[in-house]
């Protein structure tokens, strides 16, 4: 029996994967694809599943961990964003080549915008690259669909298979039919075969050609053949090719507006299918609707008919948004397309929450050092930029490295600045600790700040290695943070919590003394993410702030230079007012008035 | 036949946009009608401009193309000025304002949903507050929102905690009250 839910595209998934028998799914977070695993867990625990759900500590491990269960002969699936396929990139590489046993997916999902991303990269291209066949789902309801016929699709090839859902796909609900999932459970059986899972180079050849053929199969394979969506096939004349959430968009505006075209749509965009390109070479003119690349595009041969991203008739950067859809679909086929009158307002600017401790991290890093070069990473922190802490982002662990070569760059300069590089917790294990070691091999003179807050804040409270629980939420094996910087080689090691604003400002500075003579200082600041706290907790440390009106001035400085969100001017009595509904009681700001205005309410 | 509803519903993070669209995502499903919706995670979560899209009816895309929409939800003054490009005109728009927002496109009704959150005690719900306000100003519009299937699905939703439930409830009536007496 089946009922209706209200299904995140992402839920979605996780019923898709483990609808078709899924034994062991693992992921590291990263918007948008974060909830796919979330979903797996609850999942499992309410149907009572027996299958394994584990957040890695990066993606390359998630992707070797559900790897070797597909090469075991079980239904595995590992889940990431897209510039986590990056990090993937040398598994999956090498991974095609081997091929599997059990079917294996690799969900990547693609973030055009950007919403949340340092990239608009597309994975159907990494797809192409890796040689895999890719399949790209336009909504909740087709990613569950899709998600058994890539599980078929790659039992039948002994291949992986990626899934590329977008955000718009991940972060929409849509009502589906959800039904008790009852799996038959198989055991794991792993055949030896050196020739093969551990194959030398004279052998990768002969899989290369494998490979190949497998492809030239998979290009005519039955279930994932492009589908005519509207309209009817005319071999000649126009006619309009759409893949993923732009397909959804496009079917809506052509019923909309009865056009008579036939329209189909790509769910493997990569390899296209044979057949497919023979038909398309009968159209005249051919549209191609998909995100972000020109995947289909570039497969197919005739570039004079086709019009699509890469040659210039749909733009290459950005989101798809249906408006854009529209008006390119209404120029395609010389209908009138009336734009609507758009004021687009300055949004505002993402910042940390009131009583983030990162906030207070922050603001003690630029009083350390107030001409200091401040490398950092990705998570919420990257927020820091607003308070002038956060110089450069470039991927994730990047800010470490980035912090060694700022001091060598700057060695044969008259003056060094001194470098300060922050980084999360669940980013220093994902990609921090080799940058780490390389640093102190080199004696680099920089201070590390660890930004300890116990979880994955910015992708929705995922554990990290030091959490103690795991994606169930059962207890774990914490990791100690400390235990590894001091094993990495590093000597000067000092943990405390932000809040105490003075001290931290203190142990900062003796650390940036250290450094210049002894190599990397690390200061772990560590304080729990608010988020994560109930309101018994946060009520017991609270502790009340109030302005002094005799003193404050109104000069704003905590305004501008602490930025909480629960200090605002009030341009009446042109003082500073704390809003109660934000302020959470952390009390940092009592610190930050350089004229002594906001004060402990039982001090004043 | 299908009465298809687009409805904007536009504020800060934090401030529960998502949470009434799922509800009112939810009553319509409770009424077999077919949803989706669209919404924002990640940073822009962290204190930005959140948006959510609901679709009832015969759609295949997640998203609202701008001067389409039949209705706007706007938890603060701002979030009308941001996202009422997205309403069709003559569009309806409900803001959450003690304050009167003009805007002759549209029909648009302001209520202080924030200060019946505060009588109620619990100036988070304001976004229920501004639920039950469209749910009286969407009343002559179109059948689509039903109030019955709405407060049923609270009930159900908050079953674990009938106090929760009752506030809910409550503070629902009194947004739709604040609209009828305007």
């Amino acid at each position: 029996m089946s009922t209706k839910r209200l299904m995140l595209g992402n839920e979605a998934l996780a019923y898709g994967l483990l609808k078709n028998g899924c034994q062991m799914a693992c992921a590291y977070p990263g918007t948008p694809s974060s909830e796919i695993l979330s979903a797996v867990v609850s999942l499992k625990k309410e149907m009572k599943l027996d299958i394994h759900a584990q957040w890695a500590v990066n993606e390359k491990v998630a992707f070797e961990t559900a790897y070797a269960g597909a090469q075991a002969g079980l239904r595995t699936a590992v889940a990431m964003k897209q510039v986590g396929l990056n990090v993937a990139a040398d598994p999956l590489m090498s991974s095609v080549y081997l091929g599997v046993k059990g079917g294996f997916l690799v969900i990547s999902a693609d973030d055009p915008g950007p919403h949340s991303s340092q990239t608009e990269q597309d994975s159907r291209l990494m797809a192409v690259m890796a040689k895999l066949p890719v399949l790209d789902p336009d909504s909740p309801v087709q990613a569950a669909e899709l998600a058994g016929i890539a599980f078929d699709l790659s039992e039948a090839f002994e291949i992986p298979v990626m899934l590329r859902p977008t955000t718009r796909v991940c972060h929409s609900r849509q009502s589906m039919d959800v039904e008790k999932i009852e799996m038959t459970l198989r055991q794991a059986a792993f055949e030896k075969n050196p020739g093969r899972w551990a194959a030398t180079p004279k052998f990768r050849l002969q899989l290369h050609k494998e490979l190949e053929a497998k492809l030239a199969k998979i290009a005519d394979y039955e279930p994932t053949r492009p589908r005519l969506v509207s309209g009817t096939a005319k071999g000649g004349g126009q006619a309009i090719v759409l893949s993923g959430v732009a397909a959804a968009n496009a079917r809506d505006i052509i019923k909309e507006r009865h056009l008579d075209i036939p329209v189909y749509q790509v769910v493997q965009p990569f390899p296209l299918h044979k057949d497919f390109i023979d038909e398309m070479e009968g159209y005249d003119e051919i549209l191609v609707l998909e995100e972000t690349w020109g995947v289909i595009e570039m497969q197919l041969a005739d570039k004079k008919r086709v019009k699509g991203k890469n040659t210039g008739f749909i733009s290459p950067t950005g989101e798809l948004l249906p408006e854009n859809v529209e008006e390119r679909i209404c120029a395609f086929v010389g209908v009138d397309y009336q734009a609507p009158q758009i004021t687009m307002l300055p949004g505002r600017r993402p910042t940390l929450c009131a009583g983030c401790s990162h906030r207070a991290s922050f603001y003690a890093i630029k009083k350390a050092a107030p001409k200091g070069i401040f490398t950092s990473d990705i998570g919420c922190y990257t927020l820091g930029c607003n308070l002038g802490a956060v110089d450069t982002v470039t991927c994730m662990g990047a800010g470490i490295s980035q912090a060694a070569g700022f001091t060598i760059a700057y060695a044969k300069n008259e003056k060094q600045p001194p470098v300060f590089s922050t980084i999360g917790d669940s980013t220093f294990f994902h990609s921090g600790i080799p940058g780490l070691i390389e640093t102190v091999t080199k004696k680099i003179p920089y201070v590390l700040v660890i930004l300890d807050n116990r979880t994955t804040a910015m992708t929705g409270h995922q554990p990290t290695p030091a959490s103690g629980r795991d994606a169930s939420g059962d207890p774990c094996i914490a990791v100690n943070i400390p235990a590894i910087v001091k094993g990495c080689g590093v000597n000067f090691i000092k943990t405390a919590d932000p809040y105490d604003l003075p001290a931290f400002i203190d142990i900062l500075k003796e650390a940036k003394a250290y450094c210049k003579e002894n190599g990397p200082a690390v200061v772990i600041a560590e304080h729990p993410c608010l988020l994560n706290l109930d309101r018994a907790e946060l009520k017991a440390s609270f502790k009340r702030v109030i302005v002094n009106r005799d003193v404050c001035d109104g000069c704003g400085y905590c305004v501008s230079q602490f930025e909480c969100p629960a200090l605002n001017m009030d341009q009446e009595i042109e003082q500073v007012c704390i809003d109660p509904g934000l302020c959470t009681g952390c009390a940092v700001c009592s610190f930050v008035c350089p004229k002594g205005a906001l004060v402990l309410e039982n001090q004043e | 036949m299908l009465n298809n509803q687009q409805i904007i519903i536009s504020g800060l993070g934090g401030q529960g946009v998502l949470f009434i669209a799922k509800l009112l995502a939810g009553a319509a499903m409770a009424d077999n009608l077919p949803v989706l919706t669209s919404e924002t995670h990640g940073m822009a979560q962290r204190g930005g401009n959140v948006i959510s899209y609901l679709k009832i009816g015969d759609f295949s895309g997640p998203l609202i193309r701008p001067a389409t929409a039949d209705a706007l939800i706007a938890l603060k003054a701002e979030s009308f000025a941001h996202h009422s490009y997205f309403l069709k005109p003559g569009g309806l728009a409900v803001v959450n304002s003690p304050d009167p927002v003009e805007d002759d496109r549209y029909r648009v009704f302001c209520g202080n949903a924030t200060a019946l959150a505060e009588e109620a005690g619990n100036v988070r719900s304001e976004n229920v507050a501004m639920l039950g306000f469209f749910m009286g100003a969407i009343k002559d519009d179109t059948p689509v929102f039903n109030p019955d299937t709405l407060a049923r699905m609270i009930k159900e939703k908050f079953q674990a905690k009938p106090a929760v439930a009752t506030n809910v409830l409550s503070l629902l009536g009194a947004g739709m009250q604040l609209y009828q007496k305007r």
